[in-house]
Order: C-alpha cells, then sequence, then structure tokens
C-alpha cells in the first residue's frame, strides 16, 4: 500500500461489532425475507425455468442457476449495504464524524464498512446456501467451500460500493451504478447461462468484470465440478479489492476530512 | 465569580496553536491565530457566527488538516492521522452525531469501544455516566426519544467515556432550556475541579463569564483579543453602562450629556458607558418619559464593542 495512504487499525473491527449491533436489533424480522427469497428465487428459476432450459452441460439448470443466485446475492448484499448504509451513516447520520472523534482513522471506518458488506454477504449467503442445499442444489461437502468465496466478493463490491459512495451527491446517483454496472454485471457474467454462449468479443469484456470471477469459482464449487484457474478468478478478486479499498478510503476521506 | 480571576495553572501548555491558518476555496477562515491552553484550565472560544471557531476545533481535533501554521497536543504534532492525541480527548460536536440506530447505554457502550477500552472498564464507567448525565433511568431507551437537553448531555457523557485530559465542546448549551444550561454548566465545573481541560465555543456571554477562565474573541478568522473576562472587560468598556430607551424616538444623546463617556446606538436605545454613571442618572431623574437601567459592564459589552452591532450571516 502507497505511503500516502492512511492504514487501518484493528480498531475496524469495533465498526463491524457496532453494525452487527444494529443489524441484530432492526433486522431480526429480515432473517424471514433472507430465507424466503432464496427460495422463491431457487424454485421459481430452478424448476419453473428448469422444465425448459433443461441440463446446462452436465448440471441440471436447479444446480446451475442456484451457484450464480449465490454469486448474485454476494453482489448485491454488499452493494447495497456499502451504498444505502454507507451513504445514511456517512451524510445524514453523521456517523463518520463522530467515529472519527475518536482514535479512528478514515481507514478504519471505511475497511469497518467493507468489513461488514461481506459479513451481510456472508448471512445472505449461508441463507441461500442452506435453502440451495435443502433443495438439492448444492450437492456435495465441497460446496461449503463456496461461502469464503461469497465473502470474498463481499470485499470487492463493499469495496467498489463505497468508491461509489465517496462520489454520491445523493441517494439518486445510485442509480447511475446499477444501470450501467451492477445490472448489466447480473446479467451478463454467467448467473443465469454459461458465459460461453456469449459473442467472443462480449466474453473478453465480460472477463473483466468481477462477477464473471466470482461465478467462475462458485459454480464449480456448488455443483462439485472440478474448477478451473482458481488462481487467476482468486487473483482477480483480490485485485478488484485491493485497489478498490485504497481508493475509497481516499476518495472518503477528501470528502469528510475538508 | 471568584474563579475568572484565578491566572492558569504553570506547566507546559496543553494545546498550543501558533499561526494556524485554515483556507476554504482560496477564502483565509482561520487566519494566522496563535494561543495556548495551559492543563487544567476552561478557555473559551468566542466570536460572531462564521468567526471561525469550529473550523479552530475541528483542526485541533484533527478533523481537518490546516492549510499553515502549527498545532501541538499534549506535546504531539496534531493533523487528522495523529490517533495518540484522540486517544486523550474528547469531543462535543456543535451538530448532534449521537448514533440513532443505538440506545442511550449502547451510545456510550459502543463509543468506548472506539476508543478501544476493554469491555469490562466501559460496564464499570457505564453507571457513573449515566448518572453523571441524569440519564440512569434512560439506559434502554432509544435516542431518537430524547429531549434537546438529555441528547446533549448524553453527547457530554459520550466524550467522557475513554477519561479525557481533555474536552473540546462546540457550543454545549446552543439551544437549551435554562434548567438544561445550568445541569451542564455544573457539570463542567465538575470536570474542571478534577482537573480536566475544557476547550468550549460559546455564543453565551454569561455562559463563558461563569464557567472559563480565559478567552479569546476572534472574528473573521483572527484574534482580536485574549484574557480573562475581567481582563476584557477592563480593557475594553467603562465600568458602568445607563441603557436609555425612549417612548417612540430614540433619545439624542446630545441632550443627555455623558461627557467623560461613550455612546452607542442600537435600535429604540441608547448605551452610555461610563466611569461614573451618578451625574448622568442625576440629570436622567428628570426625565420620566425614558426607561434608564444601570448596570455594571459585563462581556457582551465588550463583544460588541470587538465585533460590532451588525448582524452576521
Ligand atoms: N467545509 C467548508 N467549506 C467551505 N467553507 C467552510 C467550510 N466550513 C466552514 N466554512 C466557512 O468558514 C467560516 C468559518 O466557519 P465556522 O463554522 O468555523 O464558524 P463558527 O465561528 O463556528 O460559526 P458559528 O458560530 O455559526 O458556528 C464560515 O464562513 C464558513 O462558511
Ligand atoms: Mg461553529
Amino acid at each position: 500500500m502507497p505511503r500516502f495512504l492512511p492504514r487501518p487499525t484493528l480498531g475496524f473491527i469495533q465498526i463491524v461489532r457496532r453494525h452487527f449491533l444494529v443489524w441484530r436489533k432492526t433486522s431480526a424480522a429480515s432473517l424471514v425475507g433472507n430465507l424466503g427469497e432464496p427460495l422463491l428465487y431457487l424454485t421459481g428459476m430452478g424448476y419453473g425455468l428448469g422444465r425448459f432450459v433443461g441440463d446446462i452441460g452436465s448440471l441440471p439448470y436447479l444446480v446451475f442457476v442456484a451457484a450464480g443466485i449465490l454469486s448474485a446475492s454476494s453482489m448485491n448484499t454488499a452493494t447495497f449495504e456499502a451504498l444505502y448504509g454507507g451513504f445514511t451513516r456517512m451524510t445524514r447520520q453523521n456517523t463518520y464524524h463522530a467515529m472519527l472523534a475518536t482514535p479512528l482513522g478514515v481507514a478504519d471506518v471505511v475497511l469497518g464498512e467493507v468489513v461488514w458488506a461481506a459479513v451481510k454477504s456472508l448471512f445472505a449467503g449461508l441463507a441461500i446456501f442452506l435453502v440451495g442445499t435443502l433443495l438439492g442444489a448444492f450437492p456435495g461437502p465441497q460446496a461449503w467451500l463456496a461461502l469464503p468465496v461469497v465473502f470474498l466478493a463481499g470485499l470487492v463490491f463493499g469495496g467498489i460500493g463505497m468508491v461509489v459512495t465517496a462520489i454520491s451527491p445523493g441517494y439518486d446517483f445510485f442509480l447511475y451504478y446499477f444501470t450501467l454496472v451492477s445490472t448489466p454485471m447480473f446479467l451478463f457474467c454467467g448467473v443465469f447461462y454459461p458465459v460461453a454462449s456469449l459473442p467472443e468479443g462480449v466474453q473478453t469484456l465480460v472477463a473483466a468484470l468481477p462477477l464473471t470471477h466470482v461465478v467462475a469459482l462458485i459454480r464449480p464449487l456448488g455443483s462439485g465440478t472440478p474448477p478451473e484457474d482458481v488462481m487467476v478468478h482468486l487473483g482477480a478478486l483480490l485485485l478488484f479489492a485491493l485497489t478498490a479499498y485504497p481508493i475509497a478510503v481516499l476518495l472518503i476521506k477528501r470528502r469528510i476530512i475538508v | 465569580m471568584e474563579q475568572t480571576d484565578t491566572p492558569p495553572p504553570d506547566g507546559a501548555p496543553l494545546l498550543r496553536a501558533r499561526n494556524l491558518v485554515k483556507r476554504y476555496q482560496g477564502r483565509t477562515v482561520v487566519d494566522h491565530i496563535s494561543f495556548t491552553v495551559q492543563r487544567g484550565e476552561c478557555f473559551g472560544l468566542l466570536g460572531p457566527n462564521g468567526a471561525g471557531k469550529t473550523t479552530t476545533l475541528r483542526m485541533i481535533v484533527g478533523l481537518t488538516p490546516a492549510d499553515g501554521g502549527e498545532l501541538t497536543l499534549f506535546g504531539l504534532p496534531m493533523h487528522p492521522e495523529q490517533r495518540a492525541a484522540r486517544q486523550r480527548m474528547g469531543v462535543v460536536s456543535q451538530e448532534d452525531n449521537l448514533d440513532t440506530d443505538l440506545g442511550v447505554a449502547e451510545n456510550l457502550r459502543i463509543y468506548g469501544r472506539y476508543f478501544g477500552l476493554p469491555g469490562a472498564l466501559i460496564e464499570e464507567r457505564l453507571e457513573r455516566l449515566l448518572r453523571f448525565a441524569q440519564l440512569s433511568d434512560r439506559a434502554g431507551q432509544a435516542v431518537g426519544t430524547l429531549s434537546g437537553g438529555m441528547r446533549r448531555r448524553l453527547v457530554l457523557a459520550r466524550s467522557l467515556v475513554a477519561d479525557p485530559e481533555l474536552v473540546v465542546l462546540d457550543e454545549p448549551t446552543t439551544g437549551l432550556d435554562p434548567q438544561a444550561r445550568h445541569l451542564i454548566w455544573q457539570r463542567l465545573r465538575t470536570l474542571r475541579d478534577d482537573g480536566v481541560t475544557l476547550l468550549l465555543t460559546t455564543h453565551y456571554m454569561d455562559e463563558a463569564a461563569r464557567l472559563c477562565d480565559r478567552l479569546l474573541v476572534m472574528d473573521h478568522g483572527a484574534i482580536l483579543d485574549l484574557g480573562t473576562p475581567r481582563e476584557l472587560i477592563a480593557r475594553h468598556v467603562e465600568p458602568e453602562v445607563v441603557e436609555i430607551t425612549g417612548q417612540g424616538d430614540p433619545p439624542d444623546p446630545a441632550t443627555l450629556g455623558n461627557p467623560d463617556g461613550r455612546q452607542e446606538r442600537m435600535g429604540d436605545t441608547l448605551y452610555c458607558y461610563t466611569r461614573d454613571a451618578a451625574p448622568l442618572m442625576e440629570r436622567l431623574s428628570r426625565r420620566p418619559d425614558l426607561a434608564v437601567l444601570m448596570r455594571p459592564a459585563n462581556l457582551e459589552d465588550v463583544f460588541l464593542k470587538l465585533t460590532g452591532r451588525e448582524l452576521r450571516d
């Protein structure tokens, strides 16, 4: 990490704990939603659409799409938390200012947000994983290894989300990010169909997007097929995470330490 | 008000600002100010809206970098990455930034964790802090249900969670009713008696006179004067003031005769500053049409003389 960049301390853990406490207080009710939504998606897409699609490669469509939904959920959960949660705390609630009047610094605050976004991705992923396992969408014990990837994906999209939060004038701005970045990834990065079915030029483009690498890791792990190019995909995700975080720190710092 | 005359205690200053500068978009909002705060004293910043008080405090806390000058706190150079200094101070900011997602006691608990305090120590302090803020019976309540005075007391208690040597307070009593203000004053005096250094801003001159050992008056980012409340009054205004209000038209100063004094008019009131108000009062006794009030000069007179009577903002 470059020297001019403020360094985080372990104090970020206290920020994660704070977010967890608030989540526990306010979102106990959303647990039902956490289980209900994947159930709807998996049965609706897996069985409903699966009847027409049949198998993709060697995988039943339910198994194929469950990995995609798990991947997309890690992206969406972390993105929402970093955008709406982060922006609200930064602006309306002045939470960051209160934190920065303690020994904590911007690097801690942003790391706390990003790690918390990843923890939330993990929670949502766990719900999908449990429901999917009951439906037989995640065969085999190796499927558990998809969960660390979900966490890593949360770090990536939490970091990117914090960059967006840092430059957002308001909540409306997020629509640009969803329309231009998030939704295209959702539709083109292999969540619902193999990337290989896209035209070659588009495939190259899609390979540069983080969600592609998340799906490429989670699908073989979830379905029990041998993963390919693990290091490439892991490396790409680490690169995204380690680039987004310092950019977010610098931008948030420029915005609030004025 | 005996305490306002005690000189600052000796020893190395806890805070030293030298030629501190802050600019926003090329506009200088803090303009080469220098001052020191001694350990254990209550130091006040006075100034009209926009004078640069909050900006000065934000530099001291490390919420904004200075554009020039030197700032030393606890002997350490102060800047936004200086965590060690923030470990030793508490902050009551001008805007309310309590954690509205958390309850009253949780606000203190979580804040203590931000300072890296062990859980057991926080729990030990919690009860005392709640009592200090007179919020013991509201520990479990949501922050949103508190009155303005309670919120302010909670912010004050929160600033004390890590047992700070310095507490920085930006307008700690603005918007509070007299009862709430008196309670906060009493708490601040308790802190001062315990040896905690206080640095505060206020728009209330009675508050400044009651609490502060020394005052700095600033405007447009620059220091106008610095001293004990008594020094400032002695230096800038005559000891006695006669306020004269006419029915309808304001009285004409020339007809009153106040040869050794100084007059100022504000709306329908004439302020006569004088060394000896007796002759003037004698003459005024023949004017039953005028409402007359004689009083000793106070900080408000100093403030208005130094910063002018026009409205800011
Ligand atoms: N972030 C900022 N960007 C641009 N200008 C700013 C910023 N913060 C403060 N200022 C300007 O700096 C000047 C000093 O502001 P400051 O808040 O320090 O005044 P103050 O003495 O605390 O006033 P008040 O009594 O109203 O709180 C003002 O003119 C203000 O508009
Ligand atoms: Mg202010």
